[in-house]
């Protein structure tokens, strides 16, 4: 992961973090996700998905189900 | 320019309009008159003013001195003496009240005769030079003496006297000449009522009577903060303003707004033949009521300083010489550049900050312009690294993204609560009128990991001082909130008519949760459980409690879950929607709140709408005759992060220093570096100009036509004093630069932006020049085109309808002490200065404070062999920095302080790029470090010396030849 994406990656699970305040993990990704396409560059979205296509793994549950979730992403409905 | 706005001298009608709190309450309903005969004349005037003022507003101006309409009536020189139908004796008209049916007499053969014997013996130990003294023209003793028609002094004037008292010259701006102290102890009452500082006195009884600075010190020594209050109240010559003696009177007047803070004070600009002479404090001016501070009311000296650049310049690369060439051809340039950039990067490659120091109409074709010109959203402003929070927050929570109040209502709060502010150093206007409160009985509850002076000062105690870790915040406000609950002390009913009583149930069980309570959150915050409890019930129980808060509930990792939880918590107890309640953002900078009203944010338009919003977009699409991109832009730390990783390489800087206050210095420096078009338009070469390959010469707020809005919502104008140095006004310099990539942008004044933003903003509805002329200042929302504005919001409901309750988890931040960095940084500022210190470096205020200085507790100090006024190392894992120690215990232990006003301290090399979740505001609140003895500068500032001394070179034959 390059120095950027790390950073996108880390923004990203600082916003799934301050969404946690319940254990629905499903409530939360579509709180993250909203929040991302209000207010996310689309070229950070894309960065953020190629991430999460990599090794989703690195990302948090409710991240990786946010991931699915945006705007303009590949796959994403 | 506009002569329309010349204005006369200020009125003085002798004594306040019937309560000196009566502002707050917006003049609703009729107030109770009587009818009283002045001179023969009857008149029907306010019930419970003094006769004098009830005269003055007849029409006829009792001789007074120790009077003014700032201060209570004192009644102490005699002169307003008048006669009363059916009372004995000569009553002192500025202390007598009008009653129904009073018969007053201002003026007979005997009231002459008591006035002169008063003007006589005042006259016989002053002195008698006139004609050569600094008041000559503007001196109410001279005036008296006139209209009393004084022709001897029968005592002679050899008696004992005063005439031989030294001056003092100490303070910076004015000078005090006892020597023609007339002891009516306006300035006293002034330094006491309207500043609050109380530091001058009478010493002495009769006549020793005296005026002294603090314990008779010189000024400079004393408590005196330069306010000037005591300077405009002195009815004679013994304080007065430096520049008056200097230049003499002066002979027109401007009215405007000051640049310096968020609270925008209103100015009388006094000029002499088109130079400035004297900023004076507007009584009309609705935000301030006619006090200031030592930056709006002396620290001007930065707008004719050496290091203005008035000259267009251009290079191509930052390791060449600066050129000074025409307007034209730098604007030419600048477009071909940005140009070459899209042409070869994309579209999305350039973008361009707008400044909280511009006015609105400037700010608002910068965003313009790249929406656009540059066809882009890649556009965000300075308000990113301060208020942003703010805005998602109270956007979130009531609907709204800006305090809810106008400042006038801390004059009816009962219980007051500053987080993370510090208000008699910041926006010191404000903390006048917030002192008057508390001085009046006003609860006080201080959340700070700082004891600032608010904590306890002359008259002035908190009832409780939260003194928490930084980094605590939410943790604090959950447990306030959860206090409030938990002892069943939530206003119920305004809950059920106000708020989304799904979200509010939601979070209520959220905030009952064990982990939220200030049992469970004393070990992370470091505030006794027992006080939060107190200080919940003490707010709660109010009646009007009011919440007012600044950087330091912005500036954190939780910036914006803070801000939710302190609109939860005035929710939950029915603090909203009345005077003297309130969410009340104190913002920084004098156009922080335009800034961000004129849509500079990359995801929304004016008005905060988003950009996905279709309906939003059509409308600026049709106005504009542009199509618009949907997406949102970058903010500015996207922008950098964007520019190492080689994909964005220009921008467009309008009156913003990031080099210096941007966090993490050494990553701002290799995103400018990384750029390939760097265009500064600045007063002077700032920091980030060194990196700069075009500069354009902007005009400081005496140059220019325009609007400022404050903290409060006020929309107040600027006016052009002087003509712009440079040239060229600032919002023609963005038109220009539109219109040569294609984009044709022209007005021919300010006034025609102000009426295209009312066009398309529906809470401008109907603001104009004209209205604003009419009216002073107007505050938004204005919903239809006959509004005066709006003092109070939310007043029936929220703006978004229902109150949402956010929840607000308590997410600690990342950057924690630990044994490498054991120690915890917080940043603030000083009074003299002000942020990057662009300006009040330039004037001065330098001799108030040289550098910034690092306040260290005593024990912290001692296990470091650190002493007082050593030089200390700092170190986080960002970068190192050197400063100077101070021990003090005004910072507790494990805590560090220190303002970035120079830019060689390097104060944000230390800080990181953490910053808020919601909107990338930088954490400048907290910094894990480690402090240690040092002898000489850090590496970085070594590195800083030489940078800037090559960039001083590299500008100096294109400024000579300027």
């Amino acid at each position: 992961m390059t120095v950027g994406a790390a950073k996108l990656v880390r923004m990203a699970e600082q916003i799934t973090a301050n969404m946690a305040y319940t254990d629905d993990v499903e409530l939360v990704a579509a709180r993250v996700a909203d929040h991302l396409n209000r207010f996310w560059d689309p070229r950070m979205l894309m960065a953020l998905a190629e991430v999460a296509s990599g090794d989703a793994d690195q990302l948090s549950p409710a991240l990786k189900a946010a991931v699915r979730q945006l705007r303009g992403v590949k796959g994403n409905p | 320019m506009n002569l329309y706005y010349r204005v006369g001298a200020e009125r003085d009608l002798g004594t306040p309009a019937v309560n000196a709190n009566s502002a707050a309450k917006g003049g609703a309903g009729a107030a109770p008159t009587v009818n009283v005969e002045i001179d023969g004349r009857s008149v029907v005037v306010p019930e419970g003013i003094s006769v004098m003022r009830a005269a003055a507003l007849a029409g006829a101006n009792i001789p007074k001195l120790c009077a003014t309409e700032d201060l209570a009536a004192f009644g102490s020189c005699r002169l307003c003496l008048v006669t009363i139908e059916g009372r004995k004796g000569y009553p002192a008209s500025c202390t007598t009240l009008v009653e129904e049916g009073m018969v007053v007499r201002t003026q007979t053969p005997r009231l002459a005769e008591l006035r002169r014997n008063v003007m006589e013996l005042y006259i016989s130990d002053h002195p008698l030079d006139c004609l050569t003294c600094a008041a000559n023209g503007d001196c109410e003793l001279q005036d008296m003496a006139g209209a009393v028609g004084l022709r001897t002094v029968r005592y002679g004037y050899d008696g004992a006297h005063h005439l031989d008292k030294p001056k003092d010259e100490s303070a910076l701006y004015f000078s005090f000449d006892p020597a023609k102290c007339i002891v009516c102890s306006r300035c006293v009452r002034a330094c006491e009522e309207q500043q609050g500082t109380y530091a001058l006195t009478i010493n002495g009884r009769g006549f020793d009577s005296e005026v002294v600075a603090s314990q008779n010190e010189a000024f400079i020594d004393s408590e005196c903060v330069s306010c000037g209050a005591c300077v405009k109240a002195c009815p004679t010559a013994t304080l007065i303003e430096k520049s008056v003696i200097e230049h003499g009177q002066p002979e027109s007047a401007v009215i405007t707004t000051c640049a310096y803070c968020g609270v925008g004070c209103s100015f009388r600009a006094e000029t002499q033949g088109g130079q400035l002479v004297r900023m004076v404090p507007n009584r009309d001016g609705h935000a301030n009521h006619g006090h200031a501070c030592v930056k709006g009311r002396f620290a001007f000296g930065y707008a004719t300083h050496q290091d203005r650049v008035t000259t267009p310049l251009v290079r191509d690369s930052i390791e060449d010489e600066w050129r000074a060439v025409s307007w034209d051809e730098a604007i030419r340039t600048a477009a071909e550049r940005l140009q070459a950039i899209q042409a070869r990067y994309g579209r999305k490659s350039i973008g361009g900050v707008t400044s909280s120091r511009c006015t609105n109409e400037e700010v608002y074709v910068v965003q313009k312009f790249v929406r656009a010109a540059a066809g882009n959203n890649n556009v965000d402003t300075c308000a990113r690294v301060c208020h942003s929070p703010t805005g998602y927050g109270l956007k979130t929570t009531l609907g709204e993204s800006a305090g809810t109040q106008n400042f006038d209502s801390v004059l009816e709060a009962d219980v007051i609560i500053v987080i993370g502010a510090n208000p008699t150093d910041a926006h010191p206007v404000f903390a006048s009128a917030m002192k008057r409160r508390l001085r009046q009985g006003a609860g006080l509850i201080v959340v700070d990991p700082r004891a600032i002076d608010l904590v306890q000062s002359p008259h002035v105690r908190a009832d409780h001082h939260l003194q928490l870790k930084p980094g605590a915040n939410v943790a604090v406000i959950n447990a306030l909130a959860h206090a409030v609950i938990d002892e069943g002390l939530e206003d119920e009913a305004y809950i059920r008519a106000r708020c989304d009583l799904e979200a509010y149930r939601i979070w209520r069980a959220f905030i009952s949760e064990a982990r939220n309570s200030p049992e469970a959150t004393e070990a992370l915050s470091g505030v006794p459980a027992a006080q939060v409890r107190a200080a919940a019930r003490l707010y709660a129980g109010a009646g009007n409690g009011a919440i007012y808060y600044g950087l330091g509930v912005t500036e954190h990792s939780q910036g914006s879950t803070m801000v939710m939880g302190i609109a939860n918590l005035a929710m939950a107890t029915g603090n909203l929607g009345r005077p003297g309640v309130g969410v009340n953002p104190l913002r920084g900078q004098n156009n922080v709140q335009g800034a961000c009203d004129m849509g500079s944010f990359p995801h929304e338009l004016t008005g905060y709408r988003h950009l996905s919003d279709e309906a939003t977009r059509r409308l600026f699409e049709a106005e504009w005759q542009v199509a618009l991109d949907p997406e949102p832009g970058y903010r500015i730390p996207n922008m950098f992060d964007a520019a190492i990783g080689g994909e964005f390489k220009g921008l467009y800087v309008q009156g913003e220093d990031f080099a210096q206050s941007d966090p993490d210095t050494q990553h701002v420096y290799a995103a400018l570096s990384a750029m390939e078009c760097v265009i500064v338009q600045d007063l002077f070469l700032n920091e980030t100009a060194k990196f700069a390959h075009v500069f354009l010469p902007g005009c400081s707020f005496l140059e220019k036509d325009g609007t400022f809005t404050n903290a409060e919502r006020r929309i107040s104008p600027v006016r052009k004093v002087i003509a712009p140095l440079s040239g060229m006004d600032e919002w023609d310099i963005t038109c220009r630069l539109a219109t040569a990539m294609g984009y044709e942008m022209r007005y021919s004044h300010p006034s025609e932006i102000m009426d295209e933003i009312a066009r398309l903003t529906p809470t401008f509805r109907g603001v104009s020049y004209a209205k604003l002329a009419e009216l002073g200042s107007i505050q938004w929302p204005c919903r239809d085109e006959a509004s005066a504005g709006t003092p109070l919001m939310h007043v029936d409901q929220f703006v978004r309808g229902k109150g949402y309750f956010a929840p607000t988890p308590y997410v600690p931040t990342d950057e924690r002490a630990n044994a490498r960095y054991p120690l915890l940084l917080t940043t603030g500022r000083v009074l003299s200065q002000y942020n990057v210190g662009a300006q009040t470096r330039r004037t001065g205020a330098v001799a108030y404070h040289r550098e910034d200085i690092l306040e260290i507790h005593p024990t912290d100090a001692q296990v470091r062999g650190i002493v007082d006024g050593s030089w200390v190392g700092l170190k986080s894992r960002a970068g190192e920095t050197v400063l100077r120690a101070k021990v003090t215990e005004r910072v507790q232990p494990g805590v560090l302080y220190t303002t970035f006003h120079h830019p060689e301290s390097g104060a944000n090399v230390i800080t990181t790029d953490n910053s808020d979740w919601a909107t990338n505001c930088p954490e400048y609140k907290v910094t894990a470090v480690q402090a240690y003895p040092v002898s000489k500068p850090s590496e970085w500032q070594e590195m800083f010396r030489r940078f800037t001394a090559a960039q001083q070179q590299l500008s100096e034959q294109a400024l000579s030849e300027a």
